[in-house]
């Protein structure tokens, strides 16, 4: 190719000789000089000095006010060329800029394409193309209006789209498409980086659905497709659009253009049906509607030939109906074999997905020839998943799990998923329904661990150490005939191995430290302890000492470590009262009161005006040291042994560590958390199958040996023909309709054939002291639970109970983190959202504005069947509850009294109080009718507010509502995390005088205002806060400019909007604070600067800024 | 979304790049070398899509290719396209290239890499399609281009040149870029 090239080059100075004005330097010759040089050249570094050479003259020449702008253009592409080839141009970015600041249209074109593909977005000299672009979208010509939204579509600064947002939506009713169409994908992209900010114009984003134009209205589904992906619930109402347009592309109704290859429009197609896809996404109602126009897709879609697509759709498909895969099996056998990873490997993902416990030896083992050869850690962490996930699900016997898991830790190693060693060992521990299988399963696992540590320790990788090393100390006693001594002398070794990390050792030393019963494990302690006792690492140190204290001492040994089968609960006094004496003695005795961990935070930061919070965990760890030199008073003792936990939230997350997510926490901030853990554990428990009746089932089913030896061969191809159909005929075992009743298929497994998932033993089943699920202290080093009682008896405190509960401080369990109200939950009477009623009716492709009427007659449908109407608004009548408001109340900033719903007897409004120190709604009860509403109750959730009642009635069960009153209900309300709305959802619930129950939901939006509250501080004070706060953002905002006293006026404006307080105005600056409702400052600093009001707004609260800088911009806005 | 396309050569000299998403320059050229490695590697008729990359996104993150005689089109795009559209798209895009250059070949792109540039815009803005109507994006790149014939003079210098050097007989050189039987969607099939 590169001697073509060198020919063609040759041959140009001829041709450009013919230029009309030989005497100027031409433009060509020189990208074609720098061209031909490049290929000229043999090596890289020859290459880097003529590109140096180059970018050395262009920079002289751009920066000589002799060039011309067709000059300029020229230089802006080589420095293009320069910038492609892996050259750094930067000092003619300025230039592009400038190019595209001055020049004529042509020169813009230059210049913005030098500026896009120079520069990223947040690059500040972006800044300066601002007022261009400005200029550019209000220009006649077309061809800059485009150019300019290009540029505003690739790279545009985050903080200066307020600047040309109402410029940009605008062009959403430009006569052209093409602009329109640039504009929807604009707007698009700010909505990707700054969704604050384009909220209010989702009503254009409808109309543009709308638009006449197909292209216009393609662009509008990229918007569509991100926000249904976001929140598909609100997007419900448009399925109807989305079916007609679907259903008019796919019948041939756009114009010929669109077709590709003789395919109506397939972009719009995929688009259409992805949306759909996520709107129907479990929501039958929907999915019906779109039935038919799905059928009419597939059935013109023509049968795609490229194979992983295929197989790719047979994997989805494969999913709803096993039996698709079994016409297409030899196809299937095919890939297994294809010389393409990809194509492989998307085979074995469908292998994967039709896996019952009649096929799994075969799946697995071709999963696993996989895993050997692979190369790619993302695939080798994935597909060792997958086994992992297929062998407990429908292993066929223990031997073939535990071998299997086996080769799993060997090949996956130490980049595994930390919760396969963790589930591993879960199962292992917690066990089956039969005895007999648990210790059968444990004695497999020893057995082969035992021998694998005789062979090659050294190649192990870690986790794979870790879990031998936990099973070895839990379980090798179930092995008759193998001594302590002798797997103590097989761990040993593992301590000297130069690559064991020091986690691994503390995992090895605590097996160790398990069996170290007898004379003989004396001997190896001490050994060991000799040997490693100069270690520099701490951890191991104490373990030694403690491996050396309990191998002298049995009894000792036996009490803290008993020898239980390790399925009985410790009884834990989680108050821990048996140190109740302890600690009256100590206080006694002069020493300090226990005080809570936050208390003593507080309490430091109040000493020291610094910030602490960086350093602050650091406290109680300095003190730990100090707890095992032996001081015993009883705030160290505490601290101490909260500090098993408290240590383990200090290493860094996700490092080598071994988590134990997914592991019953036995531990928790409140010390054993039996009950609250085994709550799912029950639930799972009553479809918990049979392993014998798994295992019987699979044994009576038909077996194919895996790898057969062939019959007496007729020919080397018929063969392999015949051992193809052969594997195929063990891959698809079970899938056919005889098959049908017994296996279950991804996705919809039937309970029966669990194997070995989610198999709980009664209520003991998470395990006791030796259990390895019982340390919440996940990534502590020590995988002993009760490490926190040998610290203890280190300290050598009197116990009265042989073990101790650890406090432990850690993260909060699985069973702490109750679901949380759904803020998803839309109420049927939210009133129906506002639809475009005056769009024009004649946009052919998309009849949306018929449906759209159409689906707010359903919408009130509905809402009938519930027996709610749906309240008007600007009703006015809820305005005479004001006098019900709470006398305390009265004179309060409030919000308007809305109507929340009503139904025949009962009308709900309410309002938002704003006290000092918290924001009141207020529910109003009005009940109309002559009877009572008994047992009247209302539920509120919201995903961004905490809700809890005030007052209001003795308890909450038993209110009733007397005919013709008003009760009032009041509610706090507390902000989880700012955003720019938030909305609650209820429900009112009461008995009808005739006994029937009777629920109305409704939803009450907030705002952030809401919430806000002044921050009075000191000019100085803000000072101080100022630079302790962390996240800023900049914005220009709109000033009040036909005031005598803009910046006062602007600012006062958003003093009696938003309730900020201003703290100082000084010549054109001012600044201004306010505060979360319970939650941190966020202070704000303003300048005037060019006509604008340059503010500033900084919060320790990432979203803080950017949400109030929202509210900041309406407040300005509205007149 | 499209993080970046890529159009190199069999032997890696990169003819036109777009990066969508910010990467530092050396990663850039860090990405066009690793696609390089891996797509070049593949024979012709294995699968046009990869997966699984490290550079870009990691395993949310798709490469989508063809190779046309001398050069390879590759669109490195997130999970939320289709594998099949941008795989067309590409074709789109080929096809109108080859409408605005008549014939198109490798050289057109090395000396008009700006003109590439404006054609790949009408395509593909910010990341994401524009528009997939080929007499749409020509009409628009027309009439770019017939602002710029008015302006005229030396500008329409090098497409003279360019298209003399095309017409010149030089045997080994390949004359165009073959798309393809077009009435196949995907020249690249393996027998099924």
């Amino acid at each position: 190719m590169s001697d073509v090239v060198e020919r063609t080059l040759t041959a140009l100075p001829s041709l450009l000789s013919s230029d009309p004005s030989p005497g100027r330097p031409s433009s060509t010759s020189k990208l074609g000089t720098l061209i031909r040089g490049i290929t000229e050249l043999t090596s890289k570094h020859d290459e880097e000095k003529l590109i140096q050479r180059e970018l050395v003259s262009i920079k002289e020449q751009v920066s000589s006010p002799n060039t011309t702008m067709r000059q300029m253009k020229e230089l802006m592409v080589r420095a293009v060329y320069c910038e492609m080839l892996g050259y750094e141009a930067s000092f003619s970015y300025i230039h592009a800029i400038k190019l595209a600041q001055q020049g004529t249209a042509l020169d813009k074109r230059v210049g913005y394409l030098a500026v896009s593909l120079f520069l990223n977005e947040s690059h500040e000299l972006l800044l300066l193309l601002v007022n261009t672009v400005l200029k550019d979208l209000q220009s006649t010509n077309l061809i800059e209006v485009c150019m300019a939204l290009t540029v505003v579509g690739q790279v545009f600064p985050k903080d200066m789209i307020p600047a040309i947002l109402p410029m940009v939506e605008e062009k959403l009713n430009h006569p052209k498409e093409i602009i329109r169409r640039k504009a929807v994908l604009a707007l698009y992209k700010f909505y990707l980086i700054a969704p604050n900010q384009v909220q209010h114009i989702h009503s254009k984003f409808r109309k543009a659905l709308c638009d006449k134009d197909p292209g216009v209205m393609s662009a509008s589904l990229h918007i569509y497709l991100e926000m249904v992906t976001e929140k598909p619930e609100s997007y419900k109402d448009l399925v109807v659009s989305f079916v007609t347009i679907l259903k008019q592309v796919v019948g041939g109704k756009l114009p010929i253009d669109f077709n590709y290859h003789s395919v109506p429009a397939p972009w719009l197609q995929i688009q259409l049906l992805r949306i759909l896809s996520l709107l129907g996404k479990n929501d039958r109602s929907t999915s019906e509607m779109m039935y038919e126009v799905l059928d009419e897709s597939l059935r013109r879609a023509e049968m795609n030939h490229n194979i992983t697509y295929g197989l790719k759709a047979l994997t989805y498909v494969v999913q709803q109906d096993a039996n698709l895969a079994l016409q297409h099996q030899m196809t299937i056998i095919e890939c297994l074999d294809h010389a393409d990873l990809i194509i492989k490997r998307e085979t074995l993902e469908l292998l994967f997905r039709i896996t019952n416990g009649q096929n799994v030896k075969v799946i697995v083992e071709k999963l696993l020839e996989f895993l050997r050869h692979s190369k790619d850690d993302y695939v080798t962490i994935d597909l060792g998943g997958k086994v992992t996930e297929l062998a407990e699900k429908y292993a066929p016997d223990n031997s073939w799990f535990i071998r299997t898991m086996n080769t799993v830790f060997l090949l996956v190693g130490d980049q595994m998923q930390p919760d396969i060693p963790n589930s591993f060992l879960r199962l292992l521990s917690e066990g089956f329904e039969s005895a007999e299988e648990d210790q059968q399963l444990r004695l497999l696992a020893v057995d082969s661990y035992v021998s694998l540590l005789q062979e090659q320790p050294a190649r192990l990788p870690q986790r794979f150490l870790q879990v031998i090393s936990w099973v070895l100390g839990e379980y090798s006693s179930v092995k008759e005939g193998l001594e302590p001594a002798t797997v103590l002398r097989l761990l040993a070794p593992l301590l000297d191995l130069r690559h064991c990390s020091s986690e691994t050792k503390s995992w090895v030393l605590a097996a160790m430290t398990k069996l170290s019963a007898g004379p003989a494990c004396l001997s190896v302690a001490q050994e060991l302890a000799e040997r490693h006792g100069g270690s520099l690492d701490t951890t191991l140190r104490q373990r030694l000492h403690e491996l050396q204290h309990l191998a002298s001492d049995g009894e000792l040994l036996r009490r803290v470590l008993p020898c239980s089968d390790g399925l009985e609960p410790l009884e834990v006094d989680s108050t821990l009262s048996f140190l109740d004496g302890f600690v009256s003695e100590a206080l006694a005795a002069g020493a300090a009161p226990y005080k809570p961990p936050h208390q003593r935070q507080e309490e430091l930061a109040q000493e020291k005006a610094l910030s602490v919070e960086p350093y602050g965990l650091s406290l109680p760890l300095s003190l730990s040291s100090s707890s095992i030199a032996g001081r015993l008073s009883p705030t160290v003792l505490s601290m101490s042994s909260g500090l098993s936990g408290n240590s383990t939230e200090l290493s860094p997350k996700g490092g080598s560590a071994l988590r134990l997510e997914g592991v019953t926490r036995v531990w928790g901030k409140e010390g054993y958390l039996a009950k609250a853990a085994l709550k799912p554990e029950e639930a799972a428990k009553t479809e918990v199958p049979c392993p014998l009746s798994v295992l019987q089932e699979g044994g009576s089913a038909p077996r194919t040996p895996v790898v057969s030896l062939p019959a007496p061969a007729p020919g080397p191809s018929l063969q392999a023909e015949r051992e193809k159909q052969q594997l195929a005929s063990c891959l698809f075992m079970g899938l056919g309709s005889q098959g049908a009743a017994g296996p279950c298929l991804m996705g919809k497994a039937e309970p029966t054939r669990h194997g070995f998932r989610k198999k709980v033993k009664g209520q003991g089943s998470s395990s006791g002291a030796r259990g390895p699920s019982g340390d919440s202290a996940s990534s502590s080093p020590s995988p002993l639970s009760a490490q926190s009682a040998m610290d203890n008896l280190l300290c050598s405190s009197p116990l009265d109970s042989g073990s101790t509960p650890s406090p432990a401080d850690s993260a909060p369990s699985p069973a702490d983190s109750a679901p949380s109200p759904a803020d998803s939950a839309t109420s049927p009477a939210d009133p129906a959202p506002h639809l475009p009623h005056d769009l024009p009716a004649n946009n052919r492709p998309c009849d949306a504005q018929e449906d759209l009427t159409e689906d707010t007659d359903t919408s009130e449908t509905v809402v009938e069947g519930n027996s709610v109407a749906v309240v008007d608004p600007y009703d006015p009548e809820p305005l005479c509850l004001s006098p019900h408001l709470p006398e305390e109340l009265c004179g309060l900033p409030r919000s308007e009294i809305r109507p929340l719903c009503r139904d025949a007897s009962l009308v709900l409004s309410a309002c938002c109080v704003r006290t000092d120190h918290s924001s009141l709604l207020v529910v109003f009860v009005s009940n109309a009718s002559d009877s009572a509403a008994r047992r009247f109750a209302l539920q509120m959730t919201s995903g961004d507010l905490e809700v809890s009642r005030v007052r209001g009635g003795p308890e909450e069960e038993e209110e009733h509502v007397e005919g013709h009153s008003v009760a009032v209900y009041q509610y706090s309300l507390v902000p989880t995390r700012p955003s720019v709305h938030m909305e609650l959802a209820g429900r009112a619930s009461y008995q009808r005088p005739d006994g029937e129950p009777q629920s109305t939901p409704f939803s009450y939006g907030l705002s952030l205002p809401d919430f806000i509250r002044p921050l009075s501080v000191s000019t100085e004070e803000y000072g101080r806060l100022w630079l302790a706060s962390s996240n800023d953002i900049k914005q220009n905002l709109a000033l009040l400019s036909q005031e005598p006293d803009p910046l006062r006026a602007t600012l006062h404006r958003l003093r009696d909007r938003l309730q900020l307080n201003v703290v100082d105005i000084i010549a054109s600056e001012g600044i201004v604070a306010c505060q979360l409702l319970q939650g941190p400052p966020c202070l704000m600093h303003c300048r005037l600067n060019a006509g604008c009001l340059a503010v500033w707004l900084r919060s320790s609260l990432p979203e803080l800024p950017d949400c109030l800088l929202y509210h900041c911009q309406r407040a300005l806005a509205q007149h | 979304m499209i993080n970046a396309i890529l159009i190199f050569n069999n032997h890696g000299k990169p003819r036109l790049i777009r990066f969508y998403q910010y990467f530092a320059e050396e990663l850039q050229q860090q990405i066009i070398r690793e696609t390089f490695h891996l797509v070049s590697k593949r024979d012709d008729n294995v699968c046009n899509f990869l997966e699984g990359g490290s550079l870009i996104g990691g395993s949310d993150y798709k490469l989508i290719y063809r190779h046309y005689a001398t050069l390879y089109f590759v669109f490195c795009v997130d999970s939320s396209e289709s594998e099949l559209g941008i795989l067309d798209l590409i074709q789109v895009f080929v096809e109108t290239l080859d409408k605005c250059f008549e014939n198109v070949c490798e050289l057109d792109l090395i000396f008009h890499m700006d003109k590439v540039h404006y054609i790949l815009q009408e395509v593909v803005m910010g990341g994401m399609v524009l528009e997939t109507n080929m007499n749409e994006i020509v009409a628009q790149v027309e009439l770019q281009n017939r602002m710029e014939k008015s302006e005229g003079g030396l500008s329409a210098a090098p497409a003279r040149a360019v298209s003399a050097v095309k017409n010149m007989n030089l045997p080994e050189m390949p004359r165009n870029i073959n798309i393809g039987d077009l009435n196949i969607k995907v020249p690249s099939l393996s027998p099924f």
